[in-house]
């Protein structure tokens, strides 16, 4: 299916090629940010209309590649590229978030109407197979007033290749030492038990088929198809349930101590009202690029993106940059040449 | 005189020949594109898949675990997967796709053969994503609530019924692939049916044979190999279907003896990683996956050759 909308995308470029005098940015990368990152470019492009971004949404993992192939002018990813991925790279690239997101827990509980409160301890221990009954005395004590059935829990779980997972496993392995030790993170694991459903709507569907299941989505596929979701209890042990305040605030929290490249988990972090299950997504920069018009153009469409296109990450149910990072990122753009 | 004779009809006879030579020469190539596209084809995966391939060995082909966090690769559990669910499919769709054919060639009213035939073309038509979206939402919950429960309590003594039901697994991806592959298996079988002389079945019935005897014992026969290579067009479907097989399947790398339990195909994994699957080890994980998937796609045309060279072989000395 991606070969084919990629191959589609690429006799598209080829017919339209020869009729555009604009300048074109090609550009490829994460599908998680992909509505806000189209969004964009077409708004930029209304504004500058010489400056044209195509980006094709095959994947982060096809984005580093294709940044690494040197095919595309930029690349996008859900999750910081490793120092190795780096190295192979002959012109270092910066790291610019540009949204946030967060993942939730979906249930599918016989009898349970009311929203359910989670913890590090639970979530780990139900992936892991530890927790394998609704009415476990943990969960019991963390929802009270909540009739939780004597039943087996059936966990679903993501099986494509995701930053979704990612994020996921990245959360559960700071949370549990057990879960760090034979599971790990990554954009897929080998998952201890569970059924795999394929993307977003694929967990959600099978949540929805299997009485007594619990899955993960993105917040913004929950929020747009007004699913139920747990609260997950944060490091400052607060239950806090996901939306585009509290993932801001996650990354507000660990804006403190950001690295000066950006490359940062923001899972766990220790805020107040942090949503612990949240992420940046980031665009991959070169920090030279040859091209000296087209290096001229990506600094301003950041510099944009930073300052007015925030305004449309919420109408689009992404979360926006607190303005601590944003302030540190403006100052990086200096460093592309 | 003589000579100018013997000259007008060879002048004709000469640019036939050369015409020959063109289209001779230009058939040629296209037959040599093919086997340099499938040169081509396997080259890439023999080279990308390197890494694994040097890494692994053969024990990739042997081993279970499926870990892209430590970067252990084993392709069994998908092998199995694979072939489980492929040969599900075709018990349920062989005797349904060669009775429908048996019908609609020998006994069904022109019309009706006619409309039908019109139906199954368009179930093969139907993109296999469509059917992996009605199986998720009526296959499976029908599975879970009545089908797997009644062959539990009837055939759970063999280890094949046995375990916790989903409605997601191996039975219900053979399923859905029977539905996928019985109109390729009814179409082509029916042609080969249709094929058979007239004279074979008047033969038969002018001997003293029923109609039934005539169509079991002399058509059918008749049209073995157009009915093998129906069900070889079937498998093969049903090998590299991918769409439909990961939205029921359950997708998990795991082999379980209960076609209750959930699994995983080599078509349902590259489709669902591969976008994804960043470091070098790991694509080539998934490339040498699709290597095999060629190998077992080979392994199986091959002996269907060798099962339609015996069974012509018995024929001929009849």
């Amino acid at each position: 299916m991606k070969t084919w909308s990629l191959a589609l995308a690429g006799l598209l470029l080829a017919l339209t090629a020869p009729l555009a005098t604009a300048q074109q940015i090609n550009a490829a990368g994460a599908t998680f940010p992909a509505v806000i990152y189209q969004k964009w470019f077409d708004e930029y492009h209304k504004m500058h209309a010489d400056v044209q971004i195509n980006y094709q949404s095959i994947g982060s993992g096809g984005g580093i590649a294709q940044l690494t192939a040197g095919t595309v002018e930029f690349g996008a990813s859900d999750m910081p590229m490793t120092d190795e991925q780096i190295s192979k790279l002959s012109v270092k690239p910066l790291h610019f978030p540009s949204v946030l997101g967060g993942v939730v827990p979906t249930y599918n509980i016989a009898g349970v109407t009311q929203d359910l409160k989670f913890t590090g301890e639970t979530l780990s221990g139900i992936f892991l197979g530890a927790i394998t009954k609704w009415n476990d005395p943990r969960l019991v004590k963390d929802n009270p007033g909540v009739k939780l059935p004597n039943a087996d829990i059936q966990v679903v779980h993501r099986s494509d290749g995701s930053g979704t997972t990612f994020v996921w496993t990245d959360y559960l392995s700071k949370v549990s030492p057990d879960w760090k030790s034979k599971v790990g993170s990554n954009t897929s694991v080998n998952w201890p038990v569970g059924l795999g459903g394929k993307g977003n709507e694929g967990v959600a569907g099978t949540v929805k088929q299997t009485p007594n299941s619990i899955g993960y989505v993105e917040l913004i596929y929950a929020v747009q198809n007004k699913m139920a979701y747990g609260s997950v209890k944060n490091a400052s042990g607060a239950f806090v349930k996901a939306d585009f305040n509290t993932v801001t605030e996650a990354a507000a929290a660990a804006a403190k101590n950001m690295p000066d490249d950006f490359r940062v988990s923001i899972t766990n972090a220790a805020g107040r009202n942090a949503y612990p299950i949240s992420t940046f997504t980031w665009l991959l920069i070169p920090s030279h690029i040859p091209d000296a018009a087209k290096a001229k153009t990506i600094k301003a469409f950041l510099q944009w993106m930073l300052t007015d296109g925030q305004k449309y990450a919420a109408g689009l149910s992404y979360a926006s940059l607190p303005k601590e990072v944003i302030a540190k990122e403006v100052k990086q753009i200096a460093k592309i040449q | 005189m003589t000579p100018a004779l013997t000259d007008t009809p060879a002048t004709p006879r000469r640019t036939a020949q050369t015409g020959d030579i063109v289209a001779r020469l230009v058939t040629l190539a296209f037959a040599a594109s093919i086997i340099l596209i499938t040169f081509l084809l396997v080259w890439q995966l023999w080279s990308q898949s390197a890494p694994t391939r040097h890494k692994f060995g053969f024990a990739f082909l042997f081993t279970t675990t499926w870990d892209p966090v430590t970067e252990q690769f084993g392709a069994l559990p998908f092998v199995y997967g694979t072939v489980i669910t492929s040969v599900l499919a075709l018990l349920i769709s062989v005797p349904l796709g060669l009775g429908s054919a048996i019908f609609l060639s020998e006994l069904a009213p022109a019309r009706i053969s006619n409309m039908l035939i019109f139906l199954i073309e368009l179930l093969a038509a139907i993109p296999s994503v469509i059917y992996g979206l009605l199986a998720l939402f009526t296959i499976v919950p029908l599975m879970r609530d009545y089908g797997e429960p009644f062959l539990k309590s009837t055939l759970g003594f063999l280890p094949w019924f046995k375990g916790p039901v989903y409605g997601f697994g191996l039975l219900t991806a053979g399923m859905v692939l029977s539905v996928m592959t019985v109109p390729f298996i009814i179409s082509v079988s029916r042609e080969a049916l249709l094929a058979v002389p007239r004279e074979q079945r008047e033969a038969a019935l002018a001997l003293g044979a029923t109609r039934w005897e005539s169509t079991w014992q002399i058509v059918v026969p008749y049209a073995k190999l157009g009915i093998l290579g129906s069900i070889f067009l079937g498998l093969a479907r049903a090998l590299g279907e991918t769409m439909a097989v990961t939205m029921v399947i359950g997708n998990d790398p795991k082999i379980a003896a209960s076609l209750f339990a959930p699994g995983y195909s080599i078509a349902a994994v590259i489709a669902n990683e591969f976008s994804e699957a960043t470091g070098r080890v790991y694509q080539s994980a998934l490339i040498e996956l699709g290597l095999v998937l060629f190998l077992i796609t080979i392994i199986i045309n091959g002996f269907a050759r060798l099962m339609i060279v015996a069974t012509t072989k018995k024929g001929s000395k009849r």
